[in-house]
């Protein structure tokens, strides 16, 4: 066993590190340095490079993370990854200002000036807006809803509103979608719990705006399942490609129906 | 005039194509500049798709040295995938460039960098989304000048007709030249209009102007000659030499895509050329001399490149790279450097030798031991001395069992298969080298775990090398050799999956072929290729062989010439071979000899001229240039990692 290792060992840190089951083992394959803070990250995907797929994104992010010099941890073993962990990434082609991630650092440091670094070495449109200190439990279960904007050029508010409201009457509004398991049939209407429509009056031409909040389940229903709901329930017709925006994410507020700040525990625990 | 973005007409459409970021731009390092203040704009296409032409280091050059001048402007077009192509037809969407989407009629130049003759169909698409004319005589004065360069270009004449000029050689100074006179003639009030600038160019020496040329032909099919038919356009234009490597250490500020791209890594060059002088290898022939660059540029380049790109792999390119006079010092110091920072380092293209299993070692402190690449090329020993690639059989043998020896699980043989004189036998034998392979890997290791990989690749004969003369094999051979081969190791159940092959079939090779030595008169293949729906031909899904013999047959009707008598017909010293007034330095009776000595089994291997004396192939005293080898003794700057 020793032996086969031996041959494949790739990088060696002097300074010791983990096994890939986490406990210190300076002899195990390729050790790294220990984890020792973890900060968590709000950023948007603003303008053009809301066509940024999670993937694209997820290689941009580790190459800025290299060019502003972060301390980031790496997982042991033979092909070592950075530690960074991507929570519920929007679909290509929909616009974000609430994206999170979480990383982990060999080496503690300030969040303000991370934040800064990391903007500076991402392209405008890749913004990085807030970073904090990772407080108690997981980021990922504060996530429990989205707030979306969706702007629909060519639309006109009565229509919008027409089919919103014979959406939101419905119960169930079923939708099919290819997904990597084939195509699904989901309900569209239950995950949405409020929905709202508006006039965008600095378009040019007629363009409705439809604002709504969607709880996260599985699986995920989408700005595009919702008027995919909204043409097949309430005879909505989008000519031009809307454009999706998700305006927050975080842990959803029963009473409201409103979508709060997933860092408020965060500050807390650190202020 | 200014020129408005194609952005918010294209924004639309991105959600009903794949891969919409590949038409986005606003790659890291890009550059955006203001269209007014510049005096001569330059397109720069890579005729393939984004995820493709991104990562070329002739067009990333190209770029920033246009771009570091102020009063020049350069931005990046690619080819457009069919879905795109579709949508841009039906909402009237021109070709546009990713940096500030403009549309690239526009613009005054259009370079289009070949690598292979592949990408001319691509050509054209661009060209007709644009609203260019397809034929340079049908271009107006609002028209960009069509600019081809590029391996390929040093024989451009299948796409002659679409392409109003076409530059040999390394492009860092003669794109600056050219910009200098495009500017000097706008400044005029752009004086005789299109046809003048043309007729400058080509005065210059260092463009090649195919309208300015007359070819006839023999009642038999052959060029009865090619010449100029301008007062002062020269009879043979000549390549470009970039002589001093380390003034020009580009790219400083590589471009980092947003999208998955084919090389995700920032590569230098850590020479231009190679003289091994093997015989059926273009880039070797045509980049001559030898230049290298010094192990402390390649240091700095490193340094910086690995710091504003972000990138976690190095390439070292070259074409032959362990060639280098210092590259044990460059391993071992870039290995010391990056030690324990997660950065690998990679060093393409090695020859088959022990040598280089103590650099792959070194290469390989920082990164995966995964496999091993050789390129002995011809299967028998024989062989390779016809192909001037003299590696023996006992020599591969040492080098694999030392690779085996040293942890490595994985080696991977490059071969091709249609060589010059090559029989069934020279084939089958790659099939035994294999298995001594394997016999020798376990016997060191001691294992049975270790695989050897055979790739073959249909040997294509290219312009400006001592095969320019070659008959091509026709692809019902190269499938029956290749068919053969498989069949006699697959019958061999001792070594069952620890040999794997991977091939094509000889039918791409022989399109290739086509574009690769045709002459004016393929032109018309390729537009009738491209009016069926030919488009992307290196993409395998894409490519269709039946659609080439076709249009091949329609569009040669007539000529006397056909697909055949492009390809596997063997040519004699005196025919004039269609790229013989572009020099590239190389004397052609040189070539003739070289090729006879290729037939002739008392010949004698050529040496490399780097270490032995020099045996006329004429680049030096034709071109000025002279072998530019170190060692020069110096080491890495130290520095200090982040």
């Amino acid at each position: 066993m020793r032996a086969r290792r031996a041959a494949k060992v790739v990088r060696v840190n002097s300074e010791g590190g983990t096994t890939l089951q986490g406990t210190p083992n300076p002899e195990a394959p390729n050790p790294q340095l220990p984890i020792v803070q973890k900060l968590r990250i709000r950023y948007t995907k603003r303008g053009r490079l809301r066509f940024t797929s999670h993937r694209d994104f997820a290689r941009a992010f580790e190459r800025a993370v290299r060019r502003a010099g972060i301390s980031i941890a790496f997982s042991s073993g033979f092909t070592p990854h950075p530690k960074i962990s991507y929570a519920n990434a929007t679909p290509t082609g929909a616009g974000s200002e609430a994206e999170y991630l979480e990383i982990g650092l060999t080496r503690a440091a300030d969040p303000a000036e991370v934040r800064e670094r990391l903007d500076a070495a991402l392209p405008p449109g890749l913004d990085v807006v807030e970073v904090v200190v990772a407080g108690q439990g997981s980021l990922a279960d504060r996530l429990e809803a989205s707030a979306w904007s969706i702007a629909l050029p060519g639309v006109s508010l009565e229509d919008l509103r027409s089919a919103a409201d014979a959406f939101w009457s419905a119960d169930v509004v079923e939708v099919e979608r290819m997904t990597k398991r084939g195509m699904r049939t989901f309900d569209a209407r239950g995950p949405v719990t409020s929905l709202d429509v508006h006039s965008d009056d600095a378009s040019d031409g007629p363009c409705a705006i439809l604002t709504m909040v969607v709880r996260h389940e599985v699986p995920s229903v989408r700005p595009d399942d919702v008027l995919a709901g909204l043409r097949s329930r309430g005879g909505l017709t989008t000519g031009q490609a809307p454009v999706a925006t998700r305006t927050a994410q975080g842990p959803l507020d029963p009473q409201t129906g409103t979508v709060g700040d997933p860092f408020a525990l965060d500050r807390d625990a650190s202020s | 005039m200014s020129v408005e973005s194609l952005f918010p007409r294209l924004e639309p459409l991105l959600p009903s194509v794949g891969k919409p970021i590949q038409y986005v731009g606003g790659e890291l390092n890009a550059t955006v500049k203001d269209w007014d203040e510049a005096t001569v704009r330059w397109a720069l296409m890579y005729p393939d798709a984004y995820e493709v032409g991104l990562p070329n280091q002739g067009v990333q050059i190209l770029y920033e040295v246009l771009n570091e001048r102020d009063w020049i402007l350069a931005e990046r077009t690619y080819a457009v995938l069919a879905d795109m192509e579709a949508l841009m037809r039906e909402h009237g969407i021109g070709q546009f460039t990713v940096d500030a989407h403009r549309p690239v009629k526009a613009f005054d130049l259009l370079g289009v960098s070949f690598s292979t003759e592949l990408g001319y169909t691509n050509l054209l698409t661009a060209l007709d989304l644009a609203g260019i004319p397809l034929h340079a005589v049908d271009r107006g004065d609002d028209d960009p000048i069509v600019l081809a360069g590029g391996h390929s270009a040093f024989n451009p004449e299948p796409v002659a007709d679409f392409i109003d000029a076409a530059v040999l050689g390394d492009g860092e100074e003669v794109v600056l030249a050219i910009s200098d006179l495009v500017r000097e003639w706008k400044e005029e009030g752009r004086p005789g209009g299109r046809a003048e600038v043309l007729r400058r160019l080509a005065v210059s020496g260092g463009v090649y102007v195919p309208q300015l040329y007359d070819v006839t032909y023999l009642d038999d099919g052959r060029i009865g000659h090619v010449v100029p038919n301008t007062p002062g356009v020269p009879h043979r234009v000549t390549k470009h030499t970039l002589m001093d490597l380390d003034a020009w250490p580009y790219p400083k500020n590589p471009l980092v895509p947003l999208a998955e791209t084919v090389h995700e890594r920032y590569s230098v060059e850590i020479f231009r050329g190679c003289t091994r002088g093997c015989r059926f290898c273009q880039a070797g022939m045509i980049t001559r001399p030898v230049r290298e660059r010094s192990i402390e540029t390649i240091g700095a380049m490193v340094a910086n490149g690995l710091e504003k790109s972000g990138y976690e792999e190095v390439g070292l390119l070259s074409l032959s790279s362990a060639d280098h006079t210092e590259i044990g010092d460059v391993a071992k110091q870039l290995g010391d450097r990056y030690e324990g920072t997660n950065t690998s380092l990679s060093l393409p293209s090695t020859r088959v030798d022990a040598f280089n299993i103590t650099l792959a070692n070194e290469f390989s402190r920082n990164g995966r031991r995964s496999g091993l690449t050789f390129a002995p090329e011809g299967g028998s020993e024989r062989l390779r001395k016809v192909i001037n690639k003299a590696v023996s059989e006992d020599d591969l043998i040492r080098t694999v069992a030392a690779a085996y020896s040293h942890g490595w699980r994985q080696v991977k043989l490059y071969f091709m298969c249609g060589l010059p004189t090559e029989t069934d036998e020279d084939v089958l034998q790659i099939g035994d080298l294999a298995k001594r392979v394997i016999d020798v890997g376990r016997e060191v290791s001691g294992r049975r775990d270790i695989r050897c990989t055979v790739s073959i690749g249909g040997f294509v004969p290219k312009p400006h090398t001592p095969f320019q003369w070659a008959e091509q094999l026709d692809h019902e051979t190269t499938d029956d050799r290749l068919r053969q081969l498989r069949a006699s190791v697959q019958s061999d159940k001792r070594y069952g999956k620890a040999i794997g092959f991977r091939y094509h079939d000889g039918k791409p090779g022989i399109v290739e072929g086509l574009l690769s030595r045709g002459d004016r008169r393929v032109g018309k293949v390729v537009e009738a290729v491209w009016r069926d729906g030919g488009r992307f031909d290196g993409w395998s899904e894409h490519f269709s062989y039946d659609r080439w013999a076709e249009q091949a047959a329609l569009a040669l009707e007539g000529t006397g010439v056909d697909l055949d008598w492009f390809t596997t017909r063997a040519r004699e010293y005196d025919e004039v071979l269609p790229w013989d007034h572009l020099d590239s330095g190389l004397d052609k009776d040189w070539l003739w000899e070289d090729w006879l000595d290729a037939l002739d089994p008392e010949a004698l291997e050529v040496e490399d001229c780097r270490w032995t004396p020099c045996y006329d192939c004429g680049v030096c005293p034709q071109m000025g240039t002279d072998i530019q080898i170190g060692p020069t003794g110096k080491t890495l700057i130290p520095l200090t990692v982040v």
